[in-house]
């Protein structure tokens, strides 16, 4: 009986394969580049042959398929290995050229470049186009100094999670060029207000939570106003980075009376003001003069004004609110800023009484209705406006959107003394902590 | 090196040409050549709008074929440039003058380059 047809095919095949996959062997002496390209031609083979019909010298059309196989094959190999060798290529040129570098630059050009480089190294950091979260990591990394341990630490991160950011962030900056360099004086004001920014983020992180790692925390603020000092030297005719020194200062000088030994928040009327400290309040009005008599108000030298406005009053009632309450105008006006805003309307409440403030807070509702101190605020004009019932509405909204334990803890004394006082069970339904 | 600046903004709808199409045109015009003028052009093109695209995959050997861009977003790409720059910031300024800045979202994307072979 005749075999069918792909049995010829397959027999033909095996019989007359040897020959190619032999002289193949002895061209590439690669075993297994030959068995594969035999093999594809046998792929075709199977396709073509039973329409074709088998050919009259098998072995030398198997030899010659199989030749252009091995050879498209080798094509492929020799086009990848010359790929990789121009990486390497470039590897080596980079390596070569950071080697040079160091190798040439002189002890003074090492030292004579240090201010600028640092300037450099803060703008790249605080670069737009990299992620928020990664700029103040990446700033407290490179110039602070921190581990990603105290890093993570401080604000309540994993440390994986930052480690990831920061490689992500350095890519970014390899991979984007993003160029090593103080921006142009065109792009100056916007870049630094994100310099600034960062700044004012990390001071803020030590200073805001009183619970946690109190020691971190002291870190941050004083690497803050170091960088910032930094800054400041380097950027000397910049009224704002003064403003920020300044700013940073202020409100460090009463970090110590701002908490009691229970970490309970102390706000700013209750606070012992013998221990503010006075060379850092000294320090920093002398900045905000300084930078104000440049000429060129910003936010951040109006903010240190106010906490210098605070910090020079020897006791709260000697607070000039007036003043206060104008430059928040002033601020506001500026930044045009709901929070500002809201500031605001706390100043005017000390100067025309609660009634004002509280107008002024009541229009707030909209942009900050999911701003916690927005409602503790309404809370402490009604408070003080004896509108009970109101009062502790407004501290149940706020218990609601606070998430500090200790201003929670604060809050909630507060809620309870304003439903006692408007007659209410003091123990009524309890705000989800 | 070359980035990609890709221009993503609303669906252009495909209305037929009119008197508006020539004044629509001069600031991408203008902007073309200024590219040109600072001698950091490559390359650009516009693109039909999406009503126009068809998305193809090919999944364990099958091949699906669909109507459509390849996700529905709100912005969708309407073309491209590339440009010669330096350094990101370069790039950046490069996109921010691109006329489709102003209506929709230039994303920047660095080109990797490949050895040629």
């Amino acid at each position: 009986m005749e075999d069918d047809l792909d049995t010829v095919v397959e027999r033909t095949f095996r019989e007359e394969s040897g020959r190619a996959i032999a002289s193949l062997i002895r061209l590439t002496g690669d075993f297994d580049l030959a068995e594969e390209a035999v093999q594809e031609a046998f792929v075709v083979a199977v396709e073509r042959w039973p329409g074709d019909g088998i050919p009259s010298n098998p072995g030398a059309w198997i030899t010659t398929v199989a030749r252009n196989r091995a050879l498209d094959r080798v094509r492929r190999a020799r086009r990848f290995e010359e790929r990789r060798a121009a990486l390497a290529r470039d590897a080596t040129e980079r390596i070569e050229a950071q080697e040079a570098a160091l190798v040439e630059a002189t002890e003074a050009e090492m030292d004579a470049v240090i201010p600028d480089d640092r300037l450099r190294l803060i703008f790249t950091c605080c670069h737009p186009a990299l992620a928020p979260e990664a700029r103040v990591g990446l700033t407290l990394r490179t110039l602070g100094g921190l581990s990603t341990t105290e890093i993570a630490r401080a604000f309540l991160v994993p440390e994986p999670t930052l480690a990831q950011r920061l490689v992500r962030a350095k890519r970014k900056i390899r991979e984007a060029a993003i160029p090593y360099r103080v921006p142009p004086p065109e792009h100056l004001p916007e870049r630094l207000d994100g310099v600034l920014q960062v700044l004012y983020l990390v001071f803020n992180e030590g200073y805001a939570a009183t619970s946690g790692d109190t020691l971190i925390r002291q870190d941050l603020c004083a690497e803050a106003i170091r960088l910032a000092r930094v800054l400041g030297s380097l950027m000397p005719d910049e009224p704002e980075v003064l403003g920020l020194l300044a700013l940073l200062l202020l409100d460090d000088a009463r970090r110590v009376a701002r908490t009691d030994a229970t970490g309970s928040i102390v706000l700013l009327e209750d606070q012992d003001r013998g221990l503010w400290d006075r060379d850092a309040i000294d320090e920093g009005r002398t900045l905000v003069a300084r930078a104000l008599r440049m000429g060129r108000p910003g936010p951040y030298q109006l903010q240190a004004a106010i906490a210098a406005v605070h910090d020079e009053a020897p006791t709260p009632e000697a607070t000039d609110w007036p003043q206060i309450a104008a430059l928040y105008s002033s601020l506001a006006g500026m930044t045009r800023s709901p929070v500002v805003e809201l500031n605001r309307a706390v100043a005017v409440a000390m100067v025309e009484g609660p009634a004002a403030g509280l107008e002024l807070a009541d229009g707030l509702g909209n942009e900050l209705g999911g701003y916690p101190y927005l409602h503790s605020t309404r809370a402490d004009l009604l408070r003080r406006l004896a509108r009970w019932r109101e009062a502790a509405a407004a501290y149940e909204a706020a218990l609601s959107l606070a998430t500090n334990s200790a201003e929670r803890a604060f809050l909630q004394r507060r809620l309870v003394e304003a439903r006692l006082a408007g007659g209410e069970d003091g123990g009524g339904p309890m705000s989800p902590t | 090196m070359r980035y990609m600046l890709l221009i993503y903004g609303p669906e252009q709808s495909p209305t037929e040409p009119g008197e508006d199409a020539m004044a629509d045109m001069a600031p991408w015009l203008a902007y073309t050549q200024w590219l040109r003028d600072e001698g950091i052009y490559v390359a650009a093109d516009p693109l039909a709008p999406t009503t126009s695209a068809t998305t193809v995959r090919v999944r364990e050997g099958g091949r699906q074929t669909v109507d459509g861009p390849f996700a529905e977003t709100k912005e969708v790409l309407g073309g491209y440039y590339i440009v010669e720059a330096p350094d990101l910031d370069s790039a950046i300024e490069a996109a921010a003058r691109c006329p489709g800045a102003q209506y929709g979202s230039m994303e920047v994307r660095p080109i990797v380059d490949m050895p040629a072979g």
